[in-house]
């Protein structure tokens, strides 16, 4: 018996459709208090992994704990968690109080706690007034806030959000973010988010997992996921990323050396590695730096030649597409020091791409389909 | 004509053909009745205007037990057509497949393609004191062995109850289909078992449903004679027949015109109070 369980935990969890395999014999398991984002593209199964949290759908196969318990058979209104639903789905009849205070009527709470429960989750988040009005009278924003209120008011072992500010625009998605953030903190429940927007996740969650067809791809922090990513679909879904093939020729200690296949050769830290051979590895467009042919690389960079197709001047930062001599195309990322696009890398020059060889990362390689 | 004006044309566009059709069909017929029924005279000599309410307290005083009557039937089939309709508008909204759906609502549509009279005809062939029904209700006990279905109060309850389920059932799955289902995971995420649920957001939100549908049973219900006069005796009779009676064979034109006044009233009346008890608030809102 493990001494601290986690507060959700999914085992070889698998769940059909039909012939569709949503879910894939997915494991998971997430700390009490964490902010847990599921991240990947429409379709990837992480709705449908939350709703299996939540109860709304039965596992095909595997087993769901929450805080130790097997919950598996349990309907939603039996499972201590709760959910921030897509659409909100606030109960258009009911009051704001009154939705807020649905949970603790249901659970037979006396009207003097479910009162003040209720004033309380109302000032929690912001709608100290708002109280008496209907879901129709209120913005999409405060329509969320409600939403939220209505779930957290039950003080849930763990709080389920279903893409919660997929429907609003992009300002306020932004203080929402910092609102959820905030009060993930000082609550201390654990959330667990289910999101396509990758910024979302990533300015939010402690631990993201990127999902794609039913499994976990990857699953750690924010900047593992971005500066380490291990499958070519994580550094692609997370940031822009280039991509450059090559096989493994040795390592000197701690770093490695991959020759591409053009002859130039790229070192990375040995301890990325776990295959030999043939290898596809990537660098962020932003750890790249350009320098003239000729021109002074610190020693022990990766080098690698190139002529730069499309220079655009993207006001913070200049966007550069660069032809590698070994004929992939590489997009770099330059900060915008000098007020505007440098001479010396103007459309058609030759150019020199380099970086830290500790920004090198392995991927898998994508099985041919 | 400028912009502006035809603008301001539109909506006097849009309803005047209602209007029209209302005026010329409804509202003239009406206050013509009005006029008749506070009429004196006899169908011999004719009758001629006389203000004479009297008409009206007589009709009261000689027509209660019908008035009653057709009250009780009427609200029963509503009852009746409620716990009947409501399961199936339910499973019909919200766990059927598609094609079942199609299915039972051309089935419950159906039986407007046969004149109601020819069913209710139908019913007597059915009910009838040798017919398989009756003698299958006395093996079972439910029947005395000289007891009948037909010529009684429950044929003819079972009758308005036939004849106007569609009129219930249809408004029903209305309201239901379009209650948003999150709404229902939404309540048992939030404790409350399926009853629960049920009782606390499906049903209000089916309310305006619930509304529709019983109004348009319970009010043509009131007004019906046929049911009565096909499946029932004169101990049956119902206000519609009364008025049925006294405008085609009795010709006695300001108590038909009377009664038909009393009854519409007594609707209206009795349609604000319901819509008060279901809470108006809630039908509006749940509207939207």
């Amino acid at each position: 018996m493990p001494e601290v369980e986690s507060d959700v935990r999914l085992e070889g969890v698998t769940k059909r459709f039909g012939d569709h395999v949503a879910v894939d014999a997915l494991d998971l398991e997430i700390e009490r208090g964490a902010f847990f984002a599921m991240l990947g593209p429409s379709g990837c199964g992480k709705t449908t992994t939350l709703r299996m949290i939540g109860g709304f759908e039965e596992p095909t196969s595997g087993r769901v704990h929450l805080g130790g318990e097997d919950v598996t058979d349990r309907p939603p209104f039996r499972r201590d968690v709760n959910t921030v639903f897509q659409s909100y789905a606030l109960f258009p009849h009911l009051t704001v109080e009154k939705n807020i205070a649905f949970g603790l009527e249901r659970q037979k709470l006396g009207k003097a706690e479910v009162k003040q429960r209720v004033a309380e989750a109302l000032d929690m988040v912001q709608l100290g007034s708002f109280g008496a009005r209907r879901p129709s009278e209120l913005s999409g924003g405060q329509q969320q806030r409600v939403a939220l209120a209505r779930a957290l008011v039950n003080r849930p072992r763990a709080l389920l959000l279903d893409e919660p500010l997929g429907a609003l625009d992009l300002r306020l998605r932004k203080e929402l973010q910092l609102e959820l953030k905030r009060l993930q903190r000082e609550l201390g429940i654990t959330f667990v988010h289910v999101t396509h927007d990758q910024e979302e996740a990533m300015s939010m969650a402690d631990t993201i997992a990127v999902m794609r067809e039913g499994r976990i791809d990857q699953a750690g922090s924010a900047t593992d996921l971005y500066e380490t990513p291990r499958t070519e679909f994580v550094a692609s879904f997370l940031g822009i990323s280039n991509f450059v093939d090559g096989r493994v020729i040795g390592a000197d200690g701690d770093v490695a050396s991959v020759e591409t296949h053009d002859g130039a050769q790229l070192r990375l830290p040995a301890a990325r590695l776990d295959a030999h051979g043939d290898v596809r590895i990537g660098v962020r467009p932003e750890k790249v730096q350009l320098a003239e042919p000729g021109g002074d690389v610190p020693s022990g960079w990766n080098v690698l030649r190139g002529q730069v197709i499309v220079a655009a001047f993207l006001g913070v930062s200049i966007q550069y597409l660069i032809r590698a001599a070994g004929g992939e195309e590489l997009t770099v990322i330059a900060p915008n020091r000098d007020g505007t696009a440098p001479d010396v890398f103007t459309v058609g020059r030759d150019v020199l791409l380099t970086w830290n060889p500790d920004f090198t990362f392995v991927v898998e390689k994508e099985a041919p389909t | 004509m400028s912009l502006r004006r035809r603008r301001q044309l539109v909506p006097w566009l849009l309803i005047g053909p209602g209007l029209l059709w209302l005026a010329v069909f409804f509202a003239i017929p009406l206050a013509n009745q009005l006029y008749v029924s506070l009429q004196t005279g006899d169908p011999e000599t004719g009758y001629q205007f006389t203000w004479a309410f009297g008409t009206y307290t007589d009709a009261i005083a000689d027509y209660q037990e019908q008035f009653l009557r057709s009250i009780g039937y009427a609200a029963t089939a509503t009852i009746l057509c409620l716990v009947i309709g409501f399961p199936l508008a339910y499973y019909t909204a919200f766990k059927a497949r598609p094609w079942m759906r199609n299915l039972i609502l051309l089935l419950v549509i159906l039986p407007f393609f046969v004149s109601s009279v020819l069913r209710t005809v139908s019913w007597q062939l059915i009910l009838f004191d040798d017919g398989w029904i009756v003698a299958r209700f006395r093996d079972l006990g439910l029947l005395g062995d000289d007891g009948r279905l037909l010529a009684t109060r429950t044929a003819v309850i079972a009758g308005i109850t036939y004849n106007f389920l569609p009129f219930m059932i249809l408004p029903l799955y209305v309201s239901l289909e379009r209650i948003d289902r999150r709404l229902v995971e939404a309540a048992t995420d939030l404790y409350a078992s399926r009853a629960s649920a049920f009782r606390h957001v499906t049903l209000p939100l089916a309310l305006p449903g619930i509304f529709a549908g019983s109004l348009l049973t319970f009010i043509p219900a009131c007004g019906d004679f046929i049911n009565a006069a096909l499946l029932g005796t004169p101990r049956q009779s119902m206000i519609g027949n009364v008025i049925q009676s006294k405008f085609l064979f009795v010709q006695d034109y300001p108590t038909a015109a009377a009664l038909s006044f009393i009854l519409m009233t007594f609707i209206l009346v009795g349609v604000a109070l319901y819509a008060r008890l279901l809470g108006t608030k809630t039908l509006t809102d749940s509207a939207v």
